[in-house]
């Protein structure tokens, strides 16, 4: 039943690596991101709460929409939704058995992260040229530094990406199911990813 | 009623869907063999082997040494903060090893006493207790216990451990930093924390490969828990040592995340000139700092003890179940209560998340809220005493084995009662405000971590090593070891009950000597308890002696044969693996199947005294076998 998965292994094999468990209905890894991204909800929360915190016990807190570019996020929440759709597209075609299709969509996952990175690096060096910088005030700090971790999150979806697009995709030769959950799991991420976004826009540009 | 198609598969009978579920079931099993077969004796480099090691039991063996080494040098740096306590301003030449920028004459300054509290408890809690608790035993004994072959995922296994050791390098490089290293208490309470010098920036940074570490470690553990489970290996089949792995698992993937942030938004207030900790109108030396101000130095005592109090239950559940495991095996019973400790422990679990605020009673956040916190930690004590009571009970009419491990177990059970007890008071706000930051809780915090989890640790230490080398460590040096630390132990923690209630605030340079009402009963106290420390460490002589003896003696090969694979007459699957499983290959040679609960000792009606979780039930299974229900063949012959 599990043709591929005792093919050229050198190394110990783990069950349900591959196939779910028929009692959890998951394979390891699905459960993995699952729990990882649960510890990231704690993370980016108590960063949330810190955000509110700071603001209800400020006398004054600068309104984001008075200074930040607001259509550039407005374009950059786009992309990064766009971006989620696209890595849906991957994994299903994936699921057909179709590399290739499933490659375009993920190098316009790619693209579209590499799009969103760079109006962000817009707006970073507008900010720095205003002379707007972390310490100006807690407004500019935390806003720095959400969006700063939620970038460097996006920079580590697209280092999986690429791996997959480059040498990842060796493995869709011998174990196709496998590539394609790696894909679902990095996707799962990614998802998550914009869904910070989707936080963090309104709460930093528009309240 | 619609019918369903039966085959015959054999002589009997089956429903399609039956005989499907059934093939499946077997052909997992014929690949879980195969698999266990498979990888018999491939080579592989020393260094895959022993550095990069994906084997749980290898990291599991390199987690428990490094902890181990990292509790003796965060016991002997407080053996130094004793022989300033004890005898306040003599020099003493060994105190020269700090340097003389720190102990100029061998003589310690403050700042340094500072540094040695900070990283004391730095070292105790992050370094040492908790991965070897999680690190090492969890890794060990976890797999071996579900019956699982590996980890979920070994190479996150081996990261993990590779986080967790440059992080540990990290917090030690600190004391080379400019100013020293941390030296805010292990907590780093802002602004104090924000205005120290370069060391307090490298323990931020040693803090977020740590934090890196445990939750690629917890999320490992759950998966292997939920997904490798040996067949048969129902939830409530599980040892109760797994149990506190899981649960202490989604502690770590839960509460260290906010850490974390704490940790970020920190780093940016001392590297990036933020002040997200930092209020307005802060002066230091005299000078106004420049910073925007604005912040609050509350949010970080949030953030911390949001990580800090689950914490706590990181440092006792293993423990816990170990002790649990130990007790069942020696007293040849099986555990009192076994399904209230388990739900006791996922319900301590829970409350430990809503019980922070109890360490910040006197921050002046507001009655509301402190009656909130006080409830709920009057709440979260009730679990602990089920587990501790149910494991007073299962000692009652046992034939009990005093073994080593029996000792340290026993030991365990007063010494966490005099740990949580004393903590009580600390959890109403009204007696807390008396007894916040004396010694008092120093008292308590380190009866509940040292002669709790540390006796634990040793017990399971001297209960497992035969499991991971194939020899017993000596029951005579075993019994020093156990009754020295016991004696001085004591005597170190139990004085500083009465120095708390007399007033004697934590954190003193000379333990209160320059204050009028502390005087008195740190000169009565302190030396004796000074020399008692002197007195633990001298008792781990042997223990150290014994452990490494025996541990060479095994590398080199010197096995003692007459062993057998399961010393103790255990029941849990870890014995039925291979005598010490041969690292790296594999832990069971045909993937075990569980038909039994975790303790069945000395069962009423069955000659054996023990039986071992994998031994097949005697008469044929009650429920989920194959034989067709008597309704189906009517409908059949009809």
């Amino acid at each position: 039943m599990d043709a591929h998965a005792s093919v050229g292994h050198a190394e110990l094999e783990i069950p349900y690596n591959v196939h779910p468990r028929p009692d959890t209905g998951l394979y390891n890894a699905k459960l993995g991101v699952w729990l990882f991204l649960a510890s990231e909800v704690m993370l980016f929360g108590a960063l949330f709460s810190s955000l509110i915190l700071l603001r209800t016990g400020a006398d004054s807190w600068p309104r984001g929409y008075e200074f930040l570019n607001v259509k550039l996020a407005t374009f950059n929440t786009f992309i990064l939704i766009l971006s989620s759709v696209t890595v849906v597209m991957a994994w299903s075609h994936l699921r057909l058995g179709n590399l290739k299709k499933g490659r375009i969509y993920i190098s316009a996952t790619v693209f579209c992260a590499l799009v969103f990175l760079t109006a962000k690096g817009f707006e970073y060096a507008h900010e720095f040229r205003e002379n707007r910088f972390p310490k100006t005030n807690n407004f500019l700090a935390i806003y720095f530094t959400m969006t700063g971790l939620h970038g460097l999150h996006i920079l580590g979806g697209v280092i999986v990406f690429l791996y997959f697009l480059g040498p990842g995709a060796k493995m869709w030769a011998k174990e196709p199911e496998r590539y394609t959950n790696r894909i679902e799991i990095v996707g799962l991420y990614w998802h998550f990813v914009d869904l910070v976004w989707i936080f963090l826009f309104p709460i930093l540009y528009l309240m | 009623m619609a019918l369903r198609r039966q085959i015959r598969v054999g002589s009997q009978w089956m429903y399609a869907d039956e005989a499907h579920k059934a093939l499946r079931e077997a052909l997992r099993v014929m690949e879980d063999e195969k698999v266990a077969e498979g990888h018999g004796g491939h080579h592989q480099s020393f260094i895959r082997r022993y550095v990069f090691s994906t084997d749980h039991k290898w990291i599991g063996i390199q987690y428990g040494f490094t902890a181990l080494l990292f509790l003796l040098l965060g016991f002997c740096l407080m053996i130094l903060m004793r022989l300033q306590l004890g005898w306040p301003g003599q020099a003493f030449s060994i105190m020269k090893v700090l340097g003389e920028s720190r102990a100029p004459g061998g003589v310690l300054l403050p700042e340094a006493y500072n540094q040695l509290g900070a990283m004391h408890g730095t070292i105790m809690i992050f370094l040492g207790i908790v991965p070897l608790a999680v690190g090492a035993f969890g890794n060990y004994l976890v797999p071996l216990q579900i019956g699982a072959p590996d980890m979920a995922f070994p190479k996150l296994n081996m990261a993990s451990y590779w986080c967790y050791f440059p992080g540990g390098l990290i917090m030690l490089a600190s004391f080379l930093a400019p100013g020293g290293t941390a030296q805010s208490g292990w907590t780093s309470y802002p602004p104090l924390s924000v205005i120290a010098s370069q060391g307090q920036t490298w323990w931020l940074i040693g803090m977020v490969f740590l934090i890196t570490s445990s939750l690629l470690g917890s999320v490992n553990f759950i998966v292997t828990i939920i997904q490798l489970r040996a067949k048969g290996l129902t939830y409530m089949r599980f040892p109760f040592f797994v149990h506190a792995q899981f649960v202490t698992s989604f502690l770590l993937l839960l509460a260290f995340p906010p850490l974390e942030a704490a940790a970020v938004l920190q780093l940016m207030d001392r590297v990036a000139g933020t002040s997200f900790f930092l209020p307005s109108g802060l002066v230091v030396s005299g000078q106004a700092l420049t910073n925007a101000g604005g912040g609050n130095p509350l949010l970080w005592q949030h953030l911390f003890w949001f990580l800090a109090h689950p914490e706590v239950y990181v440092l006792i559940l293993p423990a816990m179940g170990i002790v649990a495991e130990i007790i069942a095996n020696n007293t040849r019973k099986p555990l009192w209560g076994y399904k209230s400790m388990v739900f006791a422990t996922v319900f301590l679990g829970f409350m430990s998340f809503v019980v922070w605020a109890h360490h910040m009673f006197l921050t002046g956040m507001g009655t509301t809220i402190s009656a909130f916190f006080q409830t709920t930690t009057m709440i979260i004590s009730i679990p602990s005493v089920i587990i501790l009571s149910s494991l007073f009970i299962s000692l009652w009419g046992g034939s009990i084995r005093f073994n080593t491990p029996m000792m340290f177990a026993l030991a365990f059970l007063p010494m966490f009662g005099i740990g949580g007890l004393t903590g009580l008071p600390l959890g109403l706000a009204a007696a807390d405000i008396h007894l916040h930051d004396t010694y008092y809780v120093i008292g308590h915090f380190h009866y509940v971590v040292a002669p709790g989890t540390i006796f634990a640790m040793f017990a399971g230490i001297y209960y497992w090593f035969p499991k991971a080398t194939g020899r017993k460590l000596n029951e005579f040096w075993g019994k020093v070891h156990f009754w020295v630390s016991f004696v001085c132990i004591n005597g170190i923690f139990f004085p500083m009950f009465a120095q708390g209630l007399a007033g004697v605030s934590r954190r003193l340079y000379d333990g209160g000597m320059q204050y009028a009402h502390a005087k008195q009963i740190a000169a009565q106290t302190n030396p004796f308890m000074s020399i008692c420390a002197i007195g633990l460490l001298t008792a781990q002589v042997p223990f150290i002696c014994n452990f490494f003896y025996n541990a060479i003696a095994a590398a080199i090969g010197r096995r003692d044969e007459g062993l057998g694979s399961n010393p103790w007459q255990a029941t849990t699957l870890e014995w039925a693996a291979t005598t010490s499983p041969p690292l790296a290959h594999g832990n069971f040679e045909v993937l075990p199947v569980v038909y039994r609960g975790p303790y069945e000792y000395s069962v009423p009606g069955e000659t054996a005294e023990f039986i071992p979780q994998n031994t097949p039930l005697t008469e044929p299974a009650p429920r989920g076998g194959g034989l067709l229900p008597t309704t189906a063949v009517a409908m059949r012959e009809n």
